[in-house]
């Protein structure tokens, strides 16, 4: 017993040494941040450090997700109010890996303020460091729950499946009348069982009469019997929890069978690939969506021809979520008026009304993302906006 | 409403029998459980869907092709997996088992790679064929599904008790060292075996392609696992057996979804198990061995 009072002694004076020493960094680095202010004249410059999945697996994202950024940069730094200078960092989509980038961001770069990481596992970690610290950390693609509420220096603007799900399920319900509605969802699965509690709550919180509760397991191929069942009891709406990879087999197995009433799905099922694997069978799935592409504004077409004449493809959501992310940051940055990341902080939470490629952005109080995000429709084997 | 499901619990429980005949025709004969069989069956798919949707070919074209295919599969998997360690001294009786698993992993893997770890949808204007009897709509792939198990099935028995080749497997089943002595070309026995097995995979994987519109490569694992509770449960090493089985988890799984809850579908095939091993430790139509 003794032995071991000693040791947890003994661990909690080199722990405490240990946050001393990272408090004494902190405090270093927001002296250095003014005379960075200074020295750009009436230009205020800022290094904002960028944590990406850039190799492995998820390499797609981390490349969308730097040349949004990339574009976005180009243009600020073109108008001439704002000077931002990006530090990209790699994570290989670990954990480990996006903290060790943090910090150096943090400690060595000294910059202003971090956008990413990619994933909300990641978040999760870099987080609470980035709030720790005094630096404004903002994820563009972290949807998961509680990602803002992670500290006050905490931000995102992907919309979260908590904002999605009731938006598109509130205008299908609008548009067909529904009031009889049938849940199908992947029980097996982090992600498509947390939509089905979004998708869970939201109906009840609309009077909906919810017929049934089917589940189906990853890598399942007959969904008839769930299928059948729903059938005889006659939806007027059919809410599936599902990644695109099942809920296009459910949607093909559905229509077959002679089920015809709107879909609506989550952020896992909006995806091209769904029209790919199902065919005809994919129209009437109704997903919302932060980004569209098609969309008819200026500013979005804009968008669109400079992101393909610079990279030779068409952006997609996380490309324009990164983008908007920038110009969040710029300005903030304008309204703050210097690099100070208190000060950087408190303009950043005061946007509002903040009109970008993905829509009328605010954030709330906790910094999580006010905005009406796009509801598309499959109609003809092809997204459309759903009005 | 029942009667299609019936029609889904029918059509789900004869591939399950077609799958586990692969199974329990290894296992008869050579007293080992093909780990592989599985894969093997989502390579038949995979087969299917190239040919049928890339290639345009006809779906009989698909259907010989998968069956050539997998046998061939089934051939290599017997020279280079199975073989080596057959009458070998100092080699585990769990050797094969394990090399078995080894060349599943080994399959799974190659498919992620020459077809991707998305889903394939089949388009065969074949699977579209539907017609209506009162209220029930029947796709004639359900019907064909269930007809093509039943044969073969039928055919299996047929030649296993009626056939010369047929009775050299049973010796061979029965005593591999004897039937040896007694002149059966018991080499050539077994890779028969593992060849007819391994295509029956193949026709199994074309048809669940056509049946439900989706082939992936982790589809082979859970398939493979229900095979195995399903010989389990119809008896080790029984052809009539497997095909009992099938139909009863297929029946069991789709009913469960109708009475009960969906998320206990996949428990219900190993409570079955459980329940059935309580009363009958042989299984279903198993024979008891008296050693």
């Amino acid at each position: 017993m003794k032995v071991s009072l000693k040791k947890v002694a003994q661990f909690s004076v080199l722990s405490s040494l240990l946050v001393l020493a990272a408090c004494g960094g902190g405090g270093e680095q927001a002296t250095g941040e003014k005379e960075g202010q200074a020295a750009g004249g009436g230009v205020i410059t800022a290094d904002i450090g960028v944590i990406s999945y850039i190799s492995g697996p998820g390499a797609a994202y981390g490349e969308a997700i730097t040349s949004g950024l990339k574009l976005a940069q180009k243009e600020i730094n073109a108008k001439g109010d704002v000077e931002i200078n990006l530090l990209i960092e790699d994570s290989a989509g670990k954990q480990d890996q996006a903290l060790t980038a943090a910090q150096k961001l943090m400690n060595s770069e000294n910059v202003t303020a971090i956008i990413g990481p990619t994933l909300s596992t990641e978040m999760n970690v870099v987080g609470p460091e980035a709030d720790l610290n005094g630096v404004p950390i903002m994820g563009t693609s972290t949807t998961a729950e509680g990602i803002p509420q992670l500290g006050e220096y905490v931000f995102r603007n992907s919309i979260p499946e908590a904002l999605a799900i009731p938006a598109s399920m509130t205008k299908a319900i609008e548009k067909y009348g529904a009031k009889k509605v049938a849940i199908l969802y992947g029980n097996d699965d982090v992600f498509t069982k947390s939509g089905f509690d979004t998708m869970k709550k939201a109906a009840e919180d609309m009077d909906l009469e919810i017929l049934t509760i089917e589940t189906f397991q990853k890598g399942q191929s007959d969904y008839n019997a769930q299928l059948t069942k729903i059938k005889g009891m006659n939806p007027d709406l059919i809410l599936a929890s599902a990644l695109y990879n099942e809920g296009a087999v459910i949607m093909d197995q559905a229509r077959k069978m002679g089920i015809d009433v709107p879909f609506v799905g989550g952020n896992g099922f909006n995806s091209p690939e769904v029209i790919k694997i199902a065919g005809d069978a994919a129209n009437g799935l109704i997903v919302a969506t932060p980004w569209y592409g098609e969309k008819d504004d200026s500013k979005v077409k804009e968008f669109v021809s400079k992101f393909e004449e610079e990279y030779g493809k068409k952006p997609d959501q996380f490309a324009a979520q990164a983008y908007d992310a920038l110009y969040i940051y710029a300005e903030a940055l304008k309204n703050a008026g210097e690099a100070d990341r208190d000060a950087f902080r408190d303009a950043l939470a005061q946007v509002k009304d903040f009109n970008g490629i993905l829509g009328n952005f605010s954030f709330d109080d906790e910094g999580d993302v006010v905005m009406d995000p796009t509801v598309l429709i499959i109609e003809d084997g092809q997204f459309k906006e759903f009005n | 409403m029942l009667i299609e499901q019936l029609i889904n619990g029918l059509t789900l429980g004869s591939i399950y029998a077609i799958v586990a005949l692969g199974f329990t025709l290894v296992f008869g004969v050579l007293g080992i459980i093909n780990m592989a069989h599985g894969e093997i069956f989502m390579f038949g798919a995979f087969i299917g869907v190239i040919l049928t949707t890339s290639l345009q070919a006809p779906l009989w074209v698909a259907f010989m092709s998968a069956i050539v295919i997998t046998a061939m599969m089934g051939f290599l998997l017997e020279k280079f997996a199975l073989r080596p360690l057959r009458n070998k001294q100092g080699v585990s009786h769990l050797a094969p088992l394990i090399s078995t698993i080894g060349v599943s992993i080994l399959l799974e893997n190659l498919s992620h790679h020459l077809f991707g770890a998305g889903n394939h949808p089949f388009r065969a204007s074949f699977a579209q064929i539907s017609f209506e009897i009162g209220s029930v709509t029947i796709y004639l792939v359900q019907l064909v599904i269930f007809v093509i198990s039943v044969i073969l099935m039928m055919a299996l028995s047929f030649w296993l008790g009626k056939t010369k080749a047929g009775k050299a497997l049973r010796a061979t089943a029965e005593n591999l060292e004897t039937a040896s002595l007694l002149g059966v070309d018991t080499k050539r026995i077994i890779t028969m075996t593992v060849i007819i097995a391994s295509a029956m995979g193949g026709i199994a994987g074309i048809l669940v392609g056509m049946a439900f519109n989706s082939v992936t490569p982790q589809m082979g694992l859970s398939m493979g696992l229900k095979g195995l509770a399903i010989i389990i449960l119809g008896g080790m090493g029984n052809v009539k057996g497997a095909m009992a089985g099938g139909l009863i988890l297929g029946l069991a799984e789709t009913f469960i979804v109708v009475y009960g809850d969906s998320g206990y579908r996949d428990a219900i095939a190993f409570l079955a198990i459980i329940i059935i091993l309580l009363i009958r430790p042989q299984g279903l139509f198993g024979q008891k061995i008296s050693a």
